[in-house]
């Protein structure tokens, strides 16, 4: 198998797509000459042409309605949203325009486009480029969010993503882009969109994350029996899943990075509560950064994500006395 | 669905005979005040735009363009989709929530969708349709299409950020869209000049380096003669152009708006234009029609729509399963 970078793995992705169907496009702020801000359109320019991949004014109102218009008369656009922060100026076309065509056409018009973003805290990009924001999206029916973790998931779920034939985001963690590892290319089984992954099996405690933070929680918890269950798709989540590991451990944890209020983990939460009261033997929790914006120095903004260290000692004690930890803002006595 | 396709079909292709022009002109209106009076009644709920004084541009910009090219429209649209072919019964049905709707009625009156017509499903988000319409076009571009795609937006719709980025994109691509600005002075109930930085909007296409034409959007052959260059250009690869049509719009804002912020005598000085007096008069001059025929035309479509709203009174409300259906693409 290639070696290659977790940034590699989309612009292969694409790339592979492409080849496949004359439809895929792709556009975005610089993703045709430069290659992609973060190098995810390597390539393709050089490929598909001018036609085909094209760099884009910074007007992601336009590009985004662009890409829905051009979805909705046959193409299957990739666009680029550089900083997920940025989406704010076009989510109209997001949520309002993309999700409800097919409704508001009684199923007539389909919007096949695939909207990426790169999401997230740890480069040192300051808090206007370092939220995950995934919120803003989960609470739109019509909607598909997935969430690759590792080198392999961004390759499948970016094509699962294109042959999608509704809408789909696709939430890139950006501190995981100059990973290297492993790749499989490959032309069908990809990873179901709708479908979590477990990443290690347990009985004593369900872990459920998303993102960088997937990669975390499994260092954080080698050498414990607990089971690591990596979302990948937020919208709509794999409920089945979660419930099954939820029943056979009692114990749920989630890993998130959004801070912890109207975060995603309550809506995982929440749902499992309900539905699995009886069978659970501890409160389950979220651990999370803390409800304040990203900060910038360094190591404060190491302190801000949830490191493997914190996970593992919060777990420790969740396991060990089947009681809520208090989050570090609390222990040291920050708020 | 296909009966309807049909009738549509035929509706749209008959629309090149100016007398037939004219009977859509008359259909547009009468639909119009009677969706005032069904509001009125309760029987069209939430909320409704109309469009009286607009059926030059509604039946112009039909008759300019192929039944694949596509249109984005606002939330007052129901010219535009019964001048494209929509049948008055789908239009009604949606706009009074029924099956019969063109979308099964989950939609209403800000939301009517004919993909069959190229109408896109109208926006009830200000600007929101200019992006989108770029956006077809530059799916006909990429793959050599001789299509178009039309955006139709009102003077309001000029000071929201959608409009300038997507004529800024569609110019640096040259995309075959045509902007068409239906200026009827008012932004919901704000008069222009209170919120606009410029008398015509046409002014603006200047800052995107493409061409523009101020037209009296009253006039039905001056409408289809400014499209007709316009779509000329835009399929023969010259790209795209912004068309300010100066109109009146005869209602309020919506619902129940009497707009009773204009000026007093201002409707009034506009009637004497109204664009269907204006293409009767043409025809009967020109010698095509009488003023017998075009009394006749008249209240054959007021007879037309009085059949249409008995239909609809008369038609299902939709059942809960509908609210399932088409939100997951599958």
């Amino acid at each position: 198998m290639a070696q290659v970078r977790f940034r590699q793995a989309i612009a292969l992705a694409l790339a592979d797509e492409m080849r496949k169907d004359p439809a895929v496009m792709v556009f975005g702020e610089d993703v045709a000459h430069a290659e992609g801000p973060f190098k995810t359109s390597e390539g393709l320019l050089a490929e598909f042409g001018p036609l085909r991949v094209r760099d884009t004014p910074i007007s992601e109102m336009a590009f985004t309605g662009a890409g829905v218009g051009a979805a909705t008369a046959g193409m299957k656009p990739v666009i680029e949203i550089m900083f997920m922060e940025f989406m704010g100026v076009a989510l109209d076309m997001v949520v309002t325009e993309a999700a409800k065509f097919h409704y508001l056409s009684g199923g007539q018009f389909k919007v096949p486009m695939v909207i990426r973003a790169s999401v997230g805290a740890g480069g040192g990009f300051g808090l206007q480029h370092s939220q995950t924001l995934e919120n803003w999206l989960v609470a739109t029916p019509g909607l598909k969010v997935v969430v690759p973790s590792d080198i392999q998931s961004a390759y499948e779920l970016t094509r699962a993503a294109i042959r999608d034939p509704g809408p789909v985001v696709v939430l890139e963690p950006r501190a995981l882009y100059g990973d290297r590892g492993a790749l499989e290319q490959k032309e069908d089984g990809f990873l179901e969109i709708g479908k979590a992954r477990i990443m290690r099996g347990g009985s004593a405690l369900t872990v459920v994350s998303m993102g960088q933070l997937v990669g975390k929680s499994l260092e954080a918890l080698a050498g414990m029996d607990a089971e690591v269950i990596d979302l990948s798709t937020l919208v709509p989540w794999d409920q089945e899943c979660v419930s099954q590991s939820l029943k056979k451990t009692g114990k749920l944890v989630i890993v998130q990075e959004a801070p912890i209020s109207g975060g995603w983990g309550h809506e995982i939460l929440s749902l499992m509560v309900s539905k699995h009261f009886a069978d659970l033997k501890a409160p389950p929790f979220i651990i999370s950064p803390p409800n304040t914006p990203v900060p910038y120095g360094k190591e404060l903004e190491e302190l801000y994500i949830p490191q493997p260290a914190y996970i593992k000692e919060q777990i420790a004690h969740y396991l060990l006395t089947s009681q809520v930890p208090t989050p570090w803002w609390i222990q040291r006595g920050l708020i | 669905m296909t009966t309807r396709n049909a009738v549509q079909s035929k509706r749209r292709s008959g629309l090149r005979d100016p007398v037939e022009q004219l009977r859509r002109m008359f259909e547009i209106r009468y639909f119009e005040e009677e969706i005032v009076g069904l509001f009125s009644e309760g029987l069209v709920h939430g909320t409704t735009h109309t469009c009286q004084g607009q059926e030059a541009l509604n039946v112009g910009l039909a008759v300019t363009l192929n039944s694949d090219d596509f249109v984005a429209c606002t939330y007052r649209s129901h010219g535009f989709a019964l001048a494209l072919g929509l049948t008055p019964e789908a239009a009604l049905g949606e706009i009074m929530g029924r099956t019969t709707g063109c979308i099964g009625g989950v939609g209403g009156s800000m939301h009517l969708s004919a993909p069959e017509l190229g109408l896109l499903p109208t926006f009830a988000i200000v600007g929101a349709g200019l992006p989108i319409a770029a956006g077809a076009a530059l799916a006909f571009q990429t793959r050599g299409e001789k299509r178009v795609a039309v955006a139709v937006f009102g003077d309001g719709a000029a000071n929201i950020g959608a409009f300038h980025e997507a004529l800024n994109l569609a110019s640096v691509w040259k995309l075959p869209v045509i902007f068409l600005c239906d200026n009827n002075l008012y932004g919901e109930y704000s008069r222009i000049e209170t919120t606009t930085s410029v008398v015509d909007i046409a002014q603006r296409a200047s800052s995107y380096s493409m061409p523009s034409e101020i037209i009296d959007g009253m006039k039905v052959d001056e409408v289809i003669a400014s499209l007709n260059r316009a779509i000329d250009r835009a399929r023969s690869g010259g790209g795209p152009t912004l068309i300010e049509a100066k109109t009146y719009r005869y209602a309020g804002h919506s619902r129940a708006d009497l707009a009773t912020y204009r000026p007093e005598g201002e409707l009034e000085s506009w009637l004497p234009r109204d664009p269907i007096l204006v293409r009767q008069n043409e025809l009967v001059a020109s010698g095509v029609l009488t003023l017998t025929q075009v009394e006749k035309i008249s209240e054959e479509e007021r007879a037309g729509i009085a059949r249409v709203i008995e239909f609809t009174r008369n038609a299902p409300f939709p059942q809960p399963d509908a609210i399932f259906k088409n939100i997951w693409t599958g």
